[in-house]
């Protein structure tokens, strides 16, 4: 039998445990405290009820129960909210965080093994806090002869700009952080911001395999940005708009994928291609090049790196939802929020709460955000499978692929949608 | 004044256009060696394997060593393939020694010797998928080695280096009741192997990737003395187990597969057909072995070699024509102890295969030769 902590003594943690609560304690009040009434005092604060949430009334109404929901409501119409939580960054990492899980154990089943197990209690569900903190505690070592500040910069780039590409997702009837008339547009721009940050991490980096791995992503995004945008003009044409939440509304009775199936099959490969997942990983070739342009990044240069590989995953499976499979339209699932509450209270022995403010998201919100939920994780499902099914393939056929065929399998569907709107099936006077 | 260099040493001329990559040794996609790769663009102009990292001496350790302690360091070239590698110095060895092998012992080294095999064509198998971006191709084989192992495990005592051959026979008696064991699992094996042509060898993607690349003519394979399934693959029937059968190959039925192309897919299908044919070799080696009767021979502690003479003996590995040369000066030792190994052989094909090649299709063709880099060096 071996002993864990041959020089445990029970006074000594509890001293231990004494002094954190009290250095702890102190910094919340020295540091903590003053900090967050400054960012308070630089946010335009919401008025509720008449009277305007100053930093001081928030702290007072945060310890009135029943006037907490009405704090919660004004949080959640402000912007940071949607950029940092729901529509935006923290809910996209969330779900990518869950994608990591599902394709290594979705992974190791079809390759007849068991995966991560050990951390965490259930199915290594903790695997990735684990290799995050990894990552974190690691050195981050810079080459000698590489260009420091655009080294630096590209992961960081690359993380913003996955992060602005989650910004024009539609998540539910009016949940997006940036509703932009030209949303698609902005798409298309900032997917096309990838291959510079690309080339820019692998030039700096002054290192022969990133070298080749930077080029390689190059040809690849720049020969697939153009059947990916193609692909894409069919649903504009149908919709008439490039706004995405319309094109997201447009489709309550059916989605496009129903009219353009050939437009979705060519985004569903270009989008594999601006992924770089198998068969398209050709910028990471470990056989070939290392790891391609991630040769050189180490520690959590690189975790930045995945964090944005994967929020872009998220982000391009949610286009392909708005776009092609109906965005938040489904039957309704979600019961209505129970009337009584709101009127009656809720009745708990002796107590009845009244809360004011109580739904607080409404019942189409939920159910938008319900099936653009399934949708966007069955489609990260085929996205991920094709990793246990195929080979990589080479360059020249990559490029054979994205310049003859998928360009010309998206005029195809551009001309289905040009005959979809002369023959009148849709567009004014058609189905909708 | 002007020096007459020779053109290895002369300086060459730098060409702005070639880049210099040097794959390996702390590469994944290169095993215990370099590779050194010039390309202009996606384009390899030209190749320069530098093997050499895992020299280990042990031609000269065997010079030090009796005949049978040096069993257990000459199988550590290809610890996965040990039993054939050890084959042709225990042949070898007998003969030097004068030894008469049983019966029984024959049909158990050739047992030993195809389920030796099939591991290590499953062990690279499995790099070969993952030289490919084929993760589950990695995977599977990695897996399915299990089965083989454990029989091989039961048979000698150890999973990997098993210093199962000695001069005389093989070291111990099969387990009771393996016959039967052996026989199901290698026919689960055999049917497990023939699910990977759905998922691989029958893959439009592995095939558009791999079909007429590095294509080595009929012609090239004989005259760089390539081995093997390289050889095979390039339309040559040569089989060791047939044109020269030794132990009881001669009676046993073995089909040689032998395809035309010559390229990277006809060089990886070889190994993958040959696992096939080691199975039925094995049902039958399992059908005819005597079942009862010595499988060693006793020796004296420590037997001479008989005066001076030499020996040559070869077989056929996972990998091609594996052979030994012992000369004997009537000593304890052997005077001399060469190996002759297929991977050498097989890289000597690989600048030629290489040059003009696109860079993508390096790691398939260089592990299409059917290459173990620590056996290259020795």
């Amino acid at each position: 039998m071996s002993v864990i902590a041959p020089n445990f003594k029970l006074s000594e943690f509890i001293k231990s445990l004494l002094d954190n609560a009290f250095w702890g304690l102190l910094l919340l009040v020295l540091v903590g405290v003053p900090a967050v009434f400054m960012i308070l005092f630089f946010i335009e604060m919401p008025v509720i009820n008449g009277e305007l949430l100053t930093p001081f009334l928030a702290l007072t109404w945060l310890a009135d129960p029943s006037r907490i929901l009405p704090v919660v409501h004004a949080f959640m119409a402000t912007d940071i909210f949607r950029v940092m939580a729901f529509p935006g960054f923290g809910f996209a990492a969330l779900l990518a965080a869950a994608t990591i899980f599902v394709e290594r154990k979705m992974l190791a089943k079809l390759q007849l093994r068991v995966g991560p197990f050990y951390c965490g209690k259930f199915e290594g569900i903790l695997q990735l806090m684990g290799d995050g903190l990894k990552l974190i505690s690691k050195e981050i070592i810079i080459p000698a002869k590489a260009d420091k500040p655009i080294f630096w910069a590209a992961p960081v780039l690359f993380v913003a700009a996955a992060a602005s590409f989650v910004a024009f997702i539609p998540v539910a009837p009016g949940w997006v952080v940036a509703d932009v008339d030209l949303g698609l547009l902005g798409v298309f721009a900032v997917i096309g911001f990838f291959p510079i940050i690309t080339i820019l991490s692998a030039w700096s980096a002054n290192s022969k395999f990133p070298f080749i791995g930077g080029i390689r992503a190059l040809f690849q995004m720049v020969s697939f940005e153009i059947p990916l945008i193609l692909s894409l003009l069919g649903v504009v044409m149908l919709t008439g708009s490039l706004n995405l939440s319309e094109i997201a509304a447009s489709q309550s009775s059916f989605p496009w994928i129903v009219f353009l199936p050939i437009g979705a099959i060519v985004f569903f490969i270009t989008m594999l291609a601006e992924l770089e997942r198998i068969p398209f990983d050709l910028p990471e070739a470990e056989s070939e090049i290392v790891a391609g342009w991630l040769t050189e990044l180490s520690g959590m240069m690189y975790g930045l790196v995945q964090l944005g590989t994967y929020l872009k995953l998220y982000a391009f499976a949610g286009l392909f939802v708005v776009l092609f499979l109906g965005g938040w339209n489904g039957p309704m699932v979600v019961p209505p929020f129970p009337a009584e509450i709101l009127t009656d209270g809720i009745v708990m022995g002796p107590v009845t709460a009244k809360i004011p403010g109580l739904p607080l998201f409404t019942q189409e919100m939920l159910n938008g955000a319900l099936w653009f939920v399934l949708k966007t994780v069955a489609v990260i499902f085929f996205i991920l499978l094709p990793r246990g099914v195929f080979p990589r393939i080479r360059i020249d056929m990559l490029l054979n692929l994205g310049w003859t065929k998928l360009i010309g399998l998206a005029f195809v569907n551009i001309f289905i949608a040009l005959g979809l709107l002369y023959a009148g099936v849709l567009g004014p006077g058609g189905l909708q | 004044m002007t020096f007459n260099l020779p053109p290895g040493l002369a300086l060459q001329k730098v060409d702005e256009r070639i880049m210099t990559l040097n794959v390996g040794p702390q590469h994944p996609g290169s095993g215990h060696m370099r590779i050194i790769v010039q390309i202009d663009g996606d384009y390899i102009v030209a190749c320069d394997p530098d093997p050499g990292y895992v020299h280990r001496g042990e031609e000269k350790m065997a010079e030090y060593r009796n005949y049978i302690t040096n069993i257990p360091h000459l199988e550590r070239p290809v610890i996965h393939d040990s039993c054939n590698i050890l084959y042709p110095y225990v042949l070898g060895a007998e003969e030097i020694l004068g030894i008469e092998v049983p019966e029984r012992a024959k049909y158990v080294r050739v047992i030993a010797s195809e389920l030796n095999r099939c591991i290590y064509i499953m062990y690279w198998l499995a790099i070969y998928g993952i030289f490919l971006g084929h993760s589950t191709m990695f995977m599977w084989p990695a897996g399915d080695r299990e089965l083989l192992i454990d029989l091989m495990e039961k048979m000698t005592g150890a999973r990997v280096t098993h210093a199962h051959f000695v001069p005389g026979g093989v070291r111990n008696d099969l387990p009771p009741n393996f016959e039967d064991v052996c026989l199901r699992q290698v026919n689960y094996f055999e049917k497990r192997i023939k699910e990977y042509a759905a998922v691989f060898y029958d893959n439009p993607i592995l095939i558009s990737r791999t079909r007429d690349t590095g294509i080595l003519s009929r012609q090239d394979a004989i005259r760089y003395g390539t081995t093997g399934s390289v050889l095979r693959a390039s339309g040559v029937d040569y089989d060791l187990r047939v044109k020269e059968p030794y132990d009881v190959y001669d009676e046993l039925d073995v089909h040689t597969n032998v395809l035309k192309e010559g390229d990277s897919y006809a060089r990886s299908k070889i190994p993958w057909l040959d696992m096939m044919e080691s199975c039925n070799i094995i049902r039958q080696a399992l059908q005819k072995m005597p079942k009862s009767g010595s499988v060693r021979v006793k020796l004296k502690p420590n037997p001479k070699g008989k005066g001076l003479n030499s020996v040559y003996k070869r077989v056929e590995s996972g990998r091609g024509s594996l052979g030994c040369y012992i000369v004997s000066d009537g000593k304890t030792e052997p005077y001399r102890v060469k190996l002759s190994v297929p991977s050498f052989r097989n890289l000597i094909a690989l600048p030629n295969l290489l040059r003009g090649e696109k860079l993508g299709n390096m790691p398939s063709v260089y592990w299409s030769l059917n290459y173990w880099p620590v056996e290259a060096d020795r």
